[in-house]
């Protein structure tokens, strides 16, 4: 079985900060990350290849630095790793990042054989899209399977794949044929610590480098900026409210005086929510 | 993965908004605001009502018709979807039934979707934020080869008619406005709660327009082999509480998570968590509240222990009263939150428990 996982190096969010002045992002320091629900779609393919043999292969698109990420998902045990990048790709939407992995995905199947499955996370935690993994699919012609909280089986034999995949109020059973493209949910599963094996083969282990022709892709229009049908027109920092909370000041004492003067601050502020309370509290 | 973090350079991006051309020709018949109803064992998705609201104004301002689609297998039970369309803002309905489509699935619903819009040429396309609305807006975006902006916060029709979708990015640190210049339809989804449910028009009525599924069963692979609805139900309420409790970091142990939850109960509301807590297993990721998790408009929010990232901002900024309960008076939460307490929330919360509970019970009595 040949799977394929597409993984995304991202900047650690929970540590941006905006320059108050330029509202740029400032990038200095802020270190990358794999994108955390990538991992999870990771995990994932390893399990299904050390149980029903295959090889896993990573594939990202990104700026040369993005190699450390791909040494990093080889310590973890992928077999294979693939690094997309050429300018060309510089500024891609959602719609040309999955034209640009698509393509890269197929010379993948032409090079080591067709893959069975392609997994990705959910989204990724600095655009939160979660548009790129249903592109790949459509494109790719897989049949698509996003938001896995299981998957019950799977037999590369006869190509049968159930899933469990979680839906608004519950979760749907789907049965499917491979090849799949799977969006794997988060929590679905532990991420293994590389073993040293693993870590000394991925510091022997080549990353491969493709650039837009390698990877197959004969029209850079549809790459980067020129491919990407929506336009970036502004980015500003958002506008913070114009005033403050008005600050409940008690004297100190008692902590249920503190807590007497909250609720008398609440009901000062907004008369009709004892009524919403009561109504509610009655049916709790 | 997702995309590829486009709004990255703000000086290129600025760069880019002057190549405006002009639309193709081809597009200039696309026509009418449409929204994708999201219709499932018998209900509409709130997001899609939510969603007919904003529509409305987009259509008024465009000087167009707004559309609801409704896809599902039985045309009985959708005319009554399309009736409700009516009663929030659509004028017409397009309604594909067929028994092929009484569960989602990717691939009858792209179809229909696809072959609507080739068909009806809508130059806005709407959809709820959902597990199935982004199933199948990147799957639809895909096949037409159109821009499709996801997770919109405010949406805007400019001089040029088009349309300006506002978003966060970078978790919240920065909003970016996007727009589709030169495709059509202009694709964008929007998660629960972000825009306001329109007020019910009672008795408003509209047209319905018949289009069916040219696709059979044999067509396609995936099947629906059962659905378990969730034993926990709250878990897809948290978004439509009236009342939401929710901690942070400023709780210090998960046990404290606790104090959080008995609050919540009191009021009859709902708990969530602050992403760290998610980060750090202590709380489920479907209660996670912010831009990454759900987004909330309750009537009471209250913010124990949470600093307030922007990230959280986005997500609770439509409440009508928040509190905000921290011990360092320069958190950032003082500044969004309408009332504030200087205050340890672990010590804080089981006091204002009990006097909720007491001032509740003594007005039941009452009542």
């Amino acid at each position: 079985m040949h799977i394929v996982v597409c993984i995304k190096q991202v900047p650690d969010s929970a540590q941006i900060r905006v320059h108050p002045v330029t509202n740029t992002i400032m990038r200095q320091g802020v270190p990358s990350i794999i994108n955390p629900y990538d991992l999870f779609a990771l995990e994932e393919a390893l399990r299904w290849r050390d149980q029903a043999g295959g090889t896993v292969t990573i594939l990202t698109m990104g700026p040369p630095m993005a190699e450390d990420t791909m040494r990093k998902a080889l310590t973890l045990g992928a077999d294979r790793a693939v690094l997309l990048t050429d300018r060309c790709f510089a500024g891609s939407d959602t719609l040309a990042t999955s034209f640009a992995l698509a393509t890269a995905i197929g010379k993948i199947g032409e090079t080591w054989g067709p893959p069975d499955i392609v997994f990705t996370g959910k989204q990724t935690i600095d655009g939160d899209t979660a548009q790129v993994g249903p592109g790949i699919a459509k494109r790719l012609r897989f049949n698509q399977l996003t938001y896995v909280a299981k998957i019950d089986s799977l037999d590369p034999e006869s190509r049968a794949i159930t899933v469990e995949r979680r839906a608004e109020g519950g979760l749907q059973v789907l049965q499917s044929r491979l090849p799949v493209l799977i969006t794997m949910l988060e929590g679905t599963n532990e991420l293994r610590r590389g073993s040293l094996d693993s870590a000394l083969r991925a510091a022997r282990a080549e990353v491969v480098r493709w650039g837009a022709a390698e990877a197959g892709v004969e029209d850079t229009a549809k790459c980067g900026l020129r491919g990407s049908p929506t336009v970036v027109k502004h980015v500003f920092a958002p506008k913070p409210r114009a005033e403050k909370a008005q600050i409940i000041e008690t004297a100190a004492g008692p902590v249920r005086t503190q807590a007497d003067a909250v609720i008398a601050a609440i009901f000062a502020r907004q008369p009709g929510i004892e009524s919403d309370l009561l109504r509610l509290a009655r049916h709790s | 993965m997702s995309d590829a973090a486009k709004p990255s350079p703000p000086a290129a991006a600025a760069g880019r908004s002057s190549m405006k051309k002009e639309l193709p020709e081809h597009f200039k018949a696309y026509r009418h605001v449409w929204v994708f109803i999201e219709y499932e064992r018998g209900n509409i998705h709130p997001v899609s009502l939510e969603l007919l609201g904003e529509g409305r104004k987009l259509a008024d301002k465009l000087d167009v018709e707004l559309a609801g689609v409704v896809i599902g297998a039985e045309a009985e039970a959708l005319h009554e979807a399309a009736l409700s369309c009516f009663e929030y803002g659509a004028d017409l309905v397009y309604r594909v039934a067929d028994p092929i489509l009484a569960h989602y699935r990717n691939e009858p619903f792209t179809k229909a979707m696809t072959d609507l819009v080739n068909t009806y040429k809508p130059e806005v396309l709407l959809l709820g934020a959902t597990t199935l609305g982004r199933d199948l807006a990147g799957s639809v975006a895909t096949t037409l080869l159109t821009g499709l902006t996801a997770d919109c916060t405010a949406l805007a029709i400019d001089d040029e008619r088009s349309l300006a979708a506002t978003r966060p990015t970078f978790g919240g640190s920065l909003m970016c406005t996007i727009h589709t210049l030169n495709f059509r339809p202009q694709m964008a989804t929007v998660r629960p709660r972000v825009m306001p449910m329109p007020e019910r028009q009672a008795g408003r009525i509209g047209r319905i327009a018949d289009h069916s599924l040219s696709m059979a069963e044999e067509d396609i692979v995936t099947k629906v082999l059962r659905f378990v609805p969730d034993r926990d139900s709250d878990k897809a309420q948290l978004a439509y509480a009236d009342i939401v409790v929710a901690g942070g970091l400023g709780l210090r142990t998960p046990e404290n998570l606790r104090l959080v939850k008995e609050l919540a109960e009191v009021l009859g509301g709902d708990y969530g968590g602050s992403r760290p807590l998610v980060q750090k297993g202590w709380i489920e990721a479907d209660r996670q509240i912010g831009q990454t998790g759900k987004t909330i408009r309750p009537k009471l929010y209250i913010a124990a222990g949470i600093s307030g990232a922007v990230q959280h901002r986005v997500g609770v900024e439509g409440a009508d009263l928040i509190l905000a309960i921290n011990t360092d008076a320069n958190a950032p939460i003082f500044d969004f939150a309408h009332l504030g307490i200087v205050a340890d929330a672990v010590s804080l919360l089981p006091a204002l428990t009990e006097a909720f509970r007491q001032r509740l019970s003594i007005n039941r009595a009452a009542s």
